[in-house]
C-alpha cells in the first residue's frame, strides 16, 4: 500500500511504469494485426494498384522520340518553328544518322506510328524515309573508295575508332578528332552485334559513316595529328582530298525520299514531342491539340472524346435516375411487408443479382431485337404494325433498359437497409397530428430515406460510368460509353498512351466518388444482400 | 402495409396502384431470367416463343440446344477453363482475405481506413481499367496468356467480396470466446481454427461464394489477360453474342440461370444460420 501514496508513475507488476507495459502490450497488438493483413495487402498492391499505377504512367511518358532521335532532338533545339522554315542541313544529318539506326533496329515504324497520332502523314514518311535511309550518304563512300580502296575494309575502321584495350569502345582521340564519325559508327558496332550478331571487323560501315567523316575532316582539316602510322597517312590524304569532293545534301535526300520533310509542321511535331514526359494523350482526350504553336482544339470533325465523355455522363444519369424510380417503391414495399413476404419477394431482387451479367445481357439482347419477344407482343396487340418493328437495340435505349435491369438490385439493396432502420412511429405520429399519407411521407419518410438514395445512387454511377461488356453487345455506335474507347485502343488501334489518358480521366472521376461514398456510407458499410 | 378499413375511395386507389407498379417492377427484374428458359427448349432456331411453343405442342420443345453444348468441344473446352480458373482463384482469395479480415477486425489497427480502402479498391475501379493495367504487366513479367495470371486477376477482383462478408461477420463475433481458449491454454493457432472459424464459417463460404460467382461470371479481365488457352464460359457467351449469335447461348444461360439460384440459396441458409447463432451469443 506505501506504492500508492507514493508520487510518480504507477507501476505494472514487474516493475516497469504501466504506461510504458500498456504501449508495449499495444504496439505487439499492432504488429499481430498488420501481420495478418499485410500478405492481402502485398498482394493486392503488386497484382492490382501496381499495374494499374504502371498503366496510367504510360498517358505522360514519352520518351520514345527523345530515345529514337538523341542527335535530332539536341540539334533542333536552336531550330524555331516560328520563322516557318525547315531547319538547316545540321538537322537532316543529324536525323539521318538517327534514322538510319533507327531502321536497322527497326524502331523507327514504332515512332512514325507514335508521331502520327499528332500529325497525320508522318508514319508513312517514317517509313519510306527508313527504307532508303541505308543509301544515304553513298557518294562520300565511293569517293573515299576512290581515293583508297582501304576505306572499304572492316579493318581499317577498326584501326581508326576502336581503343586499343577494348575493341568495341571508341579511342579517345577518335571521338576528339572525328566526333561525329565516332558517335555514329559507335551505334553502328553496337547495332550490328545486336541485331546479327556481327562484328565491326567483318562489316562494312554504313555510308552514313562516311558522310560523317566528310563532314568532320570539312570541320576539322587537321584531325590526323591526333593519329599515329597508317590511320595518320589515310586521314591525312583524306582530309586534303575532301575539299574536292562532289556534295550532295542529306536535305534534298530527304525531300527525294518523303516531300513532307520540307514542311516545318513535321519538324515542329518531332520539337513539340521531344520531351520525356508530355500532356499530349491529356490533350487529345478532351479533343485538344499540341501543335508546334501551342495548344489549339481539333477540327470540328474529329473531335469524339468530349461527346464521348457527355454520352457515358448522361447515359450513367439516365440509369441512376431510372434506378432511382424503379428501385425505392421497390425497397419501400420490401422494408415495410410482413418478415415472411419481404423475404420472399427479396428472392426476385436477389436473383438477378445472382445471375451472370452476359446471362442478362443476352437475355435482354434477345428480347429487344426486332424478331424478338417484346416486338412479338407489341405486334400481337396491335400497337406495333407488323412491318416497322421497334428499333430497340444497338442504340442508347437498349443500353439504358439492360444497365438498369443490371443495376438495380444495387440501388435495391441500399435503400432497403437504410428504409430498414426507419422507425414507423414517426411516420404515425405525423398522421396523428393531421398530416395526409402524402405530407406524412414526402416530409417524415423521404427525408430520413435519403441517406440511401444518396449511397445507392453512388453506387449505381460508380459502376454505370466504367462499364464495358453490356454497352459493347446492346450498345451499337449510338450507346457506347468511354470504357468501349478504351478497349479499342488497346486491343486495335493500338494507342496505349491515349488509352491511359482516357483511363485515367475515368479512373480520377470514380475515384472521387470512391472517396465521397467513404465519407457518407462507410466503405465498411456496404452489404451485399 | 395493410390497408385501414376507414382508408378512403382515393387511399384505397392508391395502394393498388401502388401494388400494381410494384409488381410491374418486379417483373422487369426477374421476367428477362424468367423468359430465357423455355426459349432454350425450342426446337427451332428462333430466339422467340413459335406459335408450335405458345400451343404446348411436345415436338416444338427439344434438348437440341443442350445436346449442341455438351457436344461442341468450344463450349466443353471452356465450360472446363472455367471450373479450373474459378475454384483456385477462390481459394486464394478466401485464405488471403480471411485472414485479412481477422487483422481488420482486431482492435489497434493502424491506417485501418486506407488498407481497407485499398482492399476494396478492385470492386469500385472500372473493369476496363483493371483488365488494361493487369495485361500491360503481366505482358511484362510473361504471365499475359497464362493460367496463372488469369487465377491472379480473378483472385484480385473476388478479395472486396471475401473481405466485406468476413468483416461483417466478425463484427457480430463474441471476443470474449477467443479470450477464453487463450485463457485454458490454447495458442492463437488453434484459437483460430478451433474456435473462431467455425462459428465465422458461414461469413467465410458466403464470400467464398461471392469471390467464385466473380471469376465464373467474369469477361473482361479474362479478355486482356487470358489467350485462347484459357477461354473461359462467359468468354465464349461473349463471342458468341458479339458475332454470330446461336440459340446455344440460351442454354447455356439457363445451365448458369441454375448455378445462380443454387449458390443464392447457400448464400440465404447461410445468412439466416449466422443471424440465429447470433442472436443467440451474448453480447
Amino acid at each position: 500500500m506505501s506504492d500508492a501514496s507514493q508520487a510518480g508513475p504507477v507501476l505494472a507488476a514487474d516493475g516497469t511504469p504501466l504506461k510504458k507495459s500498456l504501449q508495449r502490450a499495444l504496439r505487439a497488438q499492432k504488429l499481430r494485426a498488420l501481420a495478418l493483413i499485410a500478405p492481402l495487402l502485398i498482394f493486392i498492391l503488386v497484382t492490382f494498384v501496381g499495374p494499374i499505377a504502371d498503366m496510367l504512367f504510360r498517358s505522360v511518358e514519352n520518351a520514345i522520340v527523345s530515345e529514337t532521335l538523341p542527335r535530332t532532338v539536341v540539334a533542333l533545339e536552336d531550330w524555331d518553328h516560328e520563322a516557318g522554315e525547315a531547319p538547316s542541313e545540321d538537322v537532316y544529318r543529324m536525323m539521318t544518322y538517327d534514322m538510319v539506326t533507327a531502321a536497322e533496329l527497326k524502331t523507327h515504324t514504332r515512332l512514325g506510328s507514335r508521331l502520327n497520332y499528332e500529325t497525320t502523314g508522318i508514319s508513312s514518311m517514317f517509313r519510306k524515309t527508313g527504307r532508303r535511309v541505308d543509301d544515304f550518304g553513298e557518294e562520300y563512300t565511293d569517293q573515299f573508295v576512290a581515293l583508297n580502296p582501304a576505306w572499304e575494309e572492316p579493318a581499317t575502321w577498326v584501326a581508326l575508332m576502336a581503343a586499343s584495350t577494348d575493341p568495341f569502345a571508341i579511342s579517345p582521340a577518335a571521338e576528339q578528332a572525328l566526333p561525329e564519325t565516332a558517335s555514329i559508327y559507335a551505334d553502328f558496332a553496337k547495332t550490328i552485334a545486336d541485331t546479327k550478331g556481327d562484328s565491326v571487323t567483318e562489316e562494312e560501315p554504313w555510308h552514313p559513316v562516311y558522310l560523317a567523316l566528310y563532314t568532320d575532316l570539312i570541320a576539322n582539316p587537321d584531325a590526323a595529328s591526333a593519329f599515329s602510322g597508317e590511320s595518320a597517312a589515310l586521314i591525312s590524304a583524306a582530309a586534303a582530298a575532301v575539299p574536292t569532293f562532289e556534295v550532295t545534301t542529306t536535305k534534298d535526300l530527304f525531300v527525294k525520299a518523303d516531300k513532307g520533310w520540307t514542311d516545318p509542321e513535321v519538324w515542329g511535331t518531332i520539337k513539340a514531342f521531344t520531351p520525356e514526359y508530355t500532356s499530349g494523350y491529356f490533350l487529345a482526350s478532351v479533343d485538344l491539340k499540341k501543335s508546334p504553336d501551342g495548344i489549339e482544339s481539333l477540327p470540328e470533325d474529329r473531335q469524339i472524346y468530349m461527346l464521348l465523355f457527355k454520352r457515358t455522363l448522361f447515359m450513367s444519369l439516365m440509369i441512376m435516375g431510372s434506378c432511382v424510380i424503379l428501385g425505392y417503391p421497390i425497397a419501400f414495399l420490401l422494408a415495410n411487408l410482413p418478415m415472411r413476404t419481404s423475404n420472399l419477394l427479396m428472392i426476385l431482387v436477389l436473383l438477378p443479382f445472382w445471375t451472370s451479367l452476359l446471362v442478362r445481357t443476352s437475355a435482354w439482347k434477345i428480347l429487344l431485337q426486332q424478331q424478338g419477344v417484346i416486338n412479338d407482343i407489341l405486334v400481337w396487340i396491335g400497337l406495333v404494325d407488323d412491318a416497322d418493328r421497334l428499333v430497340m437495340i444497338n442504340n442508347q435505349f437498349g443500353t439504358i433498359v439492360a444497365m438498369t435491369h443490371i443495376l438495380l438490385p444495387f440501388m435495391i439493396l441500399p435503400l432497403y437497409s437504410v428504409m430498414k432502420t426507419i422507425p414507423p412511429y414517426y411516420v404515425r405520429a405525423a398522421k396523428s397530428l393531421g398530416a395526409t399519407n402524402w405530407v406524412a411521407f414526402w416530409r417524415v419518410y423521404f427525408p430520413q430515406s435519403v441517406p440511401g438514395i444518396g449511397a445507392g445512387c453512388i453506387l449505381v454511377f460508380i459502376l454505370a460510368i466504367g462499364y464495358y461488356i453490356t454497352p459493347e453487345l446492346v450498345g451499337g455506335t449510338t450507346g457506347t460509353f468511354i470504357s468501349n474507347r478504351i478497349a479499342y485502343h488497346i486491343s486495335s488501334s493500338l494507342n496505349w498512351g491515349l488509352a491511359a489518358a482516357l483511363g485515367t480521366i475515368l479512373l480520377a472521376v470514380v475515384l472521387i466518388l470512391y472517396w465521397v461514398y467513404d465519407k457518407i456510407v462507410g466503405i465498411d458499410n456496404v452489404s451485399l444482400g | 402495409m395493410e390497408l385501414p378499413p376507414y382508408a378512403t375511395t382515393g387511399q384505397r386507389i392508391w395502394h393498388y396502384t401502388f401494388k400494381v407498379l410494384c409488381g410491374l417492377i418486379l417483373f422487369f427484374l426477374i421476367a428477362p431470367i424468367v423468359v430465357i428458359i423455355p426459349l432454350s427448349f425450342n426446337a427451332e432456331n428462333f430466339f422467340t416463343f413459335t406459335p408450335g411453343m405458345l400451343a404446348f405442342e411436345a415436338d416444338a420443345y427439344s434438348f437440341k440446344h443442350y445436346q449442341d453444348f455438351f457436344s461442341n468441344p468450344d463450349w466443353q473446352q471452356a465450360l472446363v477453363n472455367s471450373v479450373q480458373i474459378a475454384p483456385v482463384a477462390t481459394l486464394l482469395s478466401v485464405s488471403l482475405g480471411t485472414l485479412a479480415a481477422v487483422g481488420l477486425s482486431q482492435d489497434h489497427v493502424p491506417f485501418r481506413r486506407a488498407i481497407m480502402a485499398i482492399l476494396i479498391s478492385p470492386m469500385i475501379v472500372p473493369l476496363i481499367i483493371s483488365a488494361a493495367g493487369m495485361y500491360f504487366f503481366y505482358s511484362r513479367i510473361g504471365l499475359q496468356g497464362t493460367y496463372v495470371g488469369v487465377v491472379l486477376a480473378h483472385a484480385a477482383l473476388g478479395i472486396p467480396f471475401v473481405i466485406i462478408t468476413v468483416t461483417a461477420t466478425l463484427v457480430g463475433f463474441d471476443r470474449s470466446l477467443t479470450r477464453a481458449a487463450a485463457n485454458m491454454g490454447a495458442d492463437p493457432v488453434t484459437t483460430f481454427f478451433k474456435i473462431q472459424m467455425p462459428l465465422i464459417l458461414p461469413g467465410v463460404i458466403s464470400g467464398g461464394l461471392f469471390a467464385f460467382i466473380t471469376s465464373f461470371d467474369e469477361v473482361v479481365v479474362v479478355l486482356f489477360v487470358g489467350s485462347a488457352g484459357q477461354k473461359t464460359l462467359p468468354w465464349q457467351m461473349f463471342t458468341g453474342l458479339r458475332e454470330q449469335i446461336s440459340p446455344t447461348i440460351l442454354a447455356v444461360a439457363t445451365i448458369l440461370v441454375g448455378i445462380s439460384i443454387a449458390l443464392l440459396t447457400t448464400v440465404e441458409l447461410l445468412r439466416r444460420r449466422s443471424e440465429r447463432l447470433r442472436g443467440m451469443s451474448p453480447g
